[in-house]
């Protein structure tokens, strides 16, 4: 093992190669760099997704008009989901942590095919920016919705062609990033890593690189078939022609509903590594954590019709897909049981990663209970389409990778940047961000348990207390997002220096450098121990 | 690291599978000619699926390979099996 | 030829990676099949004799040129193995030279259609009825979709040919080639469920 007091090498932050200036980050093939590259991407790409969730969540701040007219609004909610989903967080935690990680985790020196990594992430580039073109050229934005919904989605006259396009883009970038991860896993753990040794968060990498591999081509030939209807007319959505839109949403969703495992299994990934650091614990049940996250990606391709239930499909398909549904719900509550489990006597330790993590389960648990309840085929008659959904995925998406992102973060910052952030501003930010989150998200519940419709711009004036209320949230929770980015921008200059090992973790990544050298490790590592040896 | 085993497949080998694979191309040919209801299309899709096999097995190495490739590729033809399946509960019932 | 130091290259991660993303082509075209399973159930009678209008010949023959193609890419890497050079270099020629007479026999049979207006979009195939506007939609978006990895392949097959002229692959280093040879037994493979579904449902 490296020591950590092996200062003769530069660390990738300062290692000179052979580029200067940018090109030494955006020509770079390390992993380290391409997921700094990643983070400032995502993070710019979330920061439009937010301000347009802002300016949204403003126009219902009233009935009727506030700032912005119908057309504007639907481009808005458009615009705010593509970008959150297919640029946010379906790359997210797998593309910022994982690529800085995941080598590091298992005691290698960069993944499989690093020229692939950086190709990954031009691509990613490309596909945002053909999204954001669609927004400023032909005839107005798309206004479809992320869900691109046939025959709507070949009939408007919103530009759709960029962004269906950018999203093919989006899925590529998406499908390299899960195969170079899965050989990496595969291939290059250290000598004495056997799987059943490896840390919890490659170990969802791995669960996550199989659905980016096998579900995102689906979409991408969705996708295509979109293009094809747009321009040549073909027919396979258009019932004037014979095709079933219906079909459309069956391959959509196909993909979408396992991408969404690919937005939370990284995330309880980190979640996992997060309490059992700061337990000073080990996991409890290693095992059935291994097993659930395989669980979760396997059994979420067979879940995705609960996303239609009131589209048309036959008795069978509804009974069918709402009895998987709650299945796949099984191993996610073990997960959540574990987590418990591994806090319950240890020695805790509470710092800020912790106590995202610790949010985590709360919203998390909030977001997959609303879920049983729409998984329910006679509630979701009631709820589909309503506010009531909206809040279901705003707590299990934004509250479960988000916040992990966020603890995420903190748990790494030291390790990535060298630097320890402020503790007193980053819990004050998460405390307002919180506040903000619960009072954003939580009156959606009740506004869309008594009716009121999600991607409408109007909405009948018995909703309007329970709007303001959700739309102060939104400001609160904007202000809290603030303060933590800065913070960490600002812990960059001002953050004291931090060792090798802040938090007396036990995975490979605190016994290197922080900041870690190019190539990680001076001599790979030999495992002869399991991933969280604490006693 | 290097190959561990380097196997060679003969050129004799690979002449024979192909001969075999014309075979039961001109084979499905001939029997789709033959009026036999649904059966038609179960048969020639079953021939196509021999013939990849085939292929699978001595063109692309996967029988001299570590076994978890051929589990790899069942897999994923099963999994758009059952997505196919699937999808049929709605199609079928409606 | 010169072997640089002790470079660390682990082919199997190689192989592993082109067979992963073997697996992303069959899911790409598993979501057309679905699709085209869902519009036969629907359309039966429409799909099947719209099939008869497909010329049996021409694709039987394309089938077999590319099964023979097949054989010559695994050909070349026996050839590779056994150090023979000119004979791997002229098995490939052959490869592409078959590849291109596939894309000939496309580009005829594409035109014969074309020539009828029966095209996606036309007017004049909207009015045949909704079930060959499905069946000729799946059969030119299936079979561009096809010939475009054809075309895909046969730039990497050149790309290798060349590599392999410079002695770049060589018997000790020939994974490149290998990993051609995947790529295009995958084409193969998709050929070979699209001509019954297409040529032989009569």
């Amino acid at each position: 093992m490296s020591t950590p007091k092996d200062i003769s090498e530069p660390s990738y932050l300062d290692y000179k190669g052979r580029y200067k200036g940018i090109f030494s980050w955006i020509f770079s093939t390390d992993h380290k760099r391409i997921a700094l590259l990643y983070l400032f991407s995502i993070l710019s790409f979330f920061a439009i997704g937010a301000t347009l969730g802002l300016l949204m969540k403003f126009e219902l701040i009233a009935p009727g008009k506030t700032i912005m007219t119908a057309q504007t609004y639907n481009a808005f909610f458009t615009l705010h989901g593509i970008i959150m989903i297919f640029a946010v967080v379906i790359p997210g935690l797998p593309a910022v942590f994982g690529n800085f990680l995941l080598p590091i985790m298992i005691g290698a020196k960069d993944v499989a095919f690093p020229r692939i990594n950086l190709l990954s992430w031009y691509l990613y580039v490309a596909g945002v920016s053909l999204v954001l073109i669609s927004q400023f050229t032909g005839q107005g934005p798309p206004d479809t919705g992320w869900t691109f919904y046939a025959p709507y989605s070949f009939r408007t006259s919103g530009n759709m062609l960029p962004a269906v396009f950018g999203a093919f883009v989006l899925g590529f970038s998406s499908i390299l990033t899960g195969l170079n991860f899965l050989v990496t896993i595969h291939r290059m753990r250290a000598p004495g890593m056997t799987w059943l040794k490896m840390p919890l968060f490659p170990w969802t990498l791995y669960a996550t690189g199989w659905v980016q591999l096998l579900a995102t081509p689906i979409i991408g030939i969705t996708l295509l078939m979109i293009v094809a209807e747009r321009t040549l007319h073909i027919g396979f959505f258009d019932p004037t022609l014979g095709g079933d839109p219906l079909l459309y949403q069956h391959l959509f969703w196909t993909y979408s509903h396992p991408a969404v495992y690919i937005m939370i299994l990284p995330a309880m990934g980190a979640i996992s590594e997060i309490i059992t650091t700061f337990s000073h614990k080990t996991i409890f049940g290693y095992k059935f954590m291994v097993v659930s996250a395989l669980a979760i990606a396997f059994v979420g391709y067979f879940v995705w019709g609960h996303h239609m239930f009131t589209s048309g499909m036959s008795g069978t398909a509804l009974y069918t897909f709402s009895l998987l549904t709650f299945l796949v719900a099984i191993p996610s509550a073990i997960k959540v049981f574990n987590w418990i489990s591994t806090m319950h006597q240890g020695s805790l330790d509470l710092q800020t990663p912790f106590y995202w993590a610790i949010a985590f389960i709360f919203v998390f648990m909030i977001g997959g209970f609303s879920g049983l309840i729409l998984g329910s085929l006679a509630a979701n008659v009631h709820l589909h389409n309503t506010h009531f959904v909206v809040a279901h995925f705003h707590f299990i998406v934004f509250g479960g990778t988000g916040f992990a992102f966020f603890g995420a973060m903190h748990y790494w910052y030291p390790k990535i940047t060298g630097k320890m952030y402020d503790p007193r501003w980053a819990n004050i930010g998460l405390v307002l961000f919180f506040i903000g989150f619960i009072t954003l998200y939580g009156p959606m519940f009740y506004l869309g348990f008594k009716g009121m419709p999600r991607r409408y711009y109007d909405y009948d004036e018995v909703f309007h207390a329970g709007n303001i209320i959700s739309t102060m949230g939104s400001w609160v929770l904007y202000s809290g997002l603030a303060i933590i980015i800065i913070n960490l921008f600002a812990s960059l200059k001002n953050g004291i220096k931090a060792p090798s090992d802040p938090w007396g973790g036990k995975t490979l990544e605190w016994t290197i450098p922080s900041p870690p050298p190019v190539e990680n490790f001076n001599e790979i590592p030999v495992i002869s121990k399991g991933p969280y040896d604490y006693k | 690291m290097e190959n561990e085993k380097n196997h060679i497949i003969p050129y004799r080998t690979l002449l024979y599978i192909l001969v075999l694979l014309i075979t039961l191309t001109l084979t499905s040919v001939a029997i789709t000619q033959i009026y036999l209801g649904t059966l038609t299309v179960m048969l020639a899709l079953l021939i196509a699926a021999i013939k990849s096999s085939f292929v699978l097995r001595y063109f692309m190495h996967l029988k001299f390979e570590n076994k978890m490739f051929s589990f790899a590729v069942i897999a994923v033809a099963l999994l758009l099996a059952v997505v196919i399946i699937i999808t049929f509960l709605d199609y079928l019932y409606r | 030829m010169n072997t640089p130091p002790e470079i660390h290259r682990d082919d199997l991660a190689s192989k592993t990676g082109m067979w992963f993303f073997l697996f992303t082509e069959m899911l790409l075209f598993g979501g057309l099949f679905i699709v085209y399973s869902i519009y036969r159930f629907r359309n039966g009678e429409a799909f099947h004799q719209a099939a008869q209008e497909l010329n049996v010949a021409i694709g039987t023959i394309n089938t077999i040129i590319l099964l023979i193609s097949s054989t010559t890419i695994a050909m070349s890497i026996t050839a590779i193995q056994k150090k023979d050079k000119r004979l791997a270099l002229l098995l490939l020629c052959v490869t592409i030279f078959l590849g291109l007479a596939f894309l000939v026999n496309k580009y005829f049979e594409w035109g014969e259609h074309i020539k009828e207006h029966i095209y996606p979009g036309s007017a004049i195939l909207a009015l045949r009825g909704q079930g060959d506007v499905l069946f000729y939609g799946l059969y030119f978006f299936m079979t561009g979709l096809h010939a475009l990895h054809i075309i895909i392949g046969l730039v990497f097959i050149a790309v290798i040919t060349v590599k392999i002229y410079r002695d770049k692959i060589n018997p000790e280093n020939y994974i490149l080639l290998e990993n051609s040879g995947l790529y295009w037994h995958l084409v193969d493979l998709i050929w070979i469920f699209l001509f019954p579904l297409f040529y032989l449902i009569t």
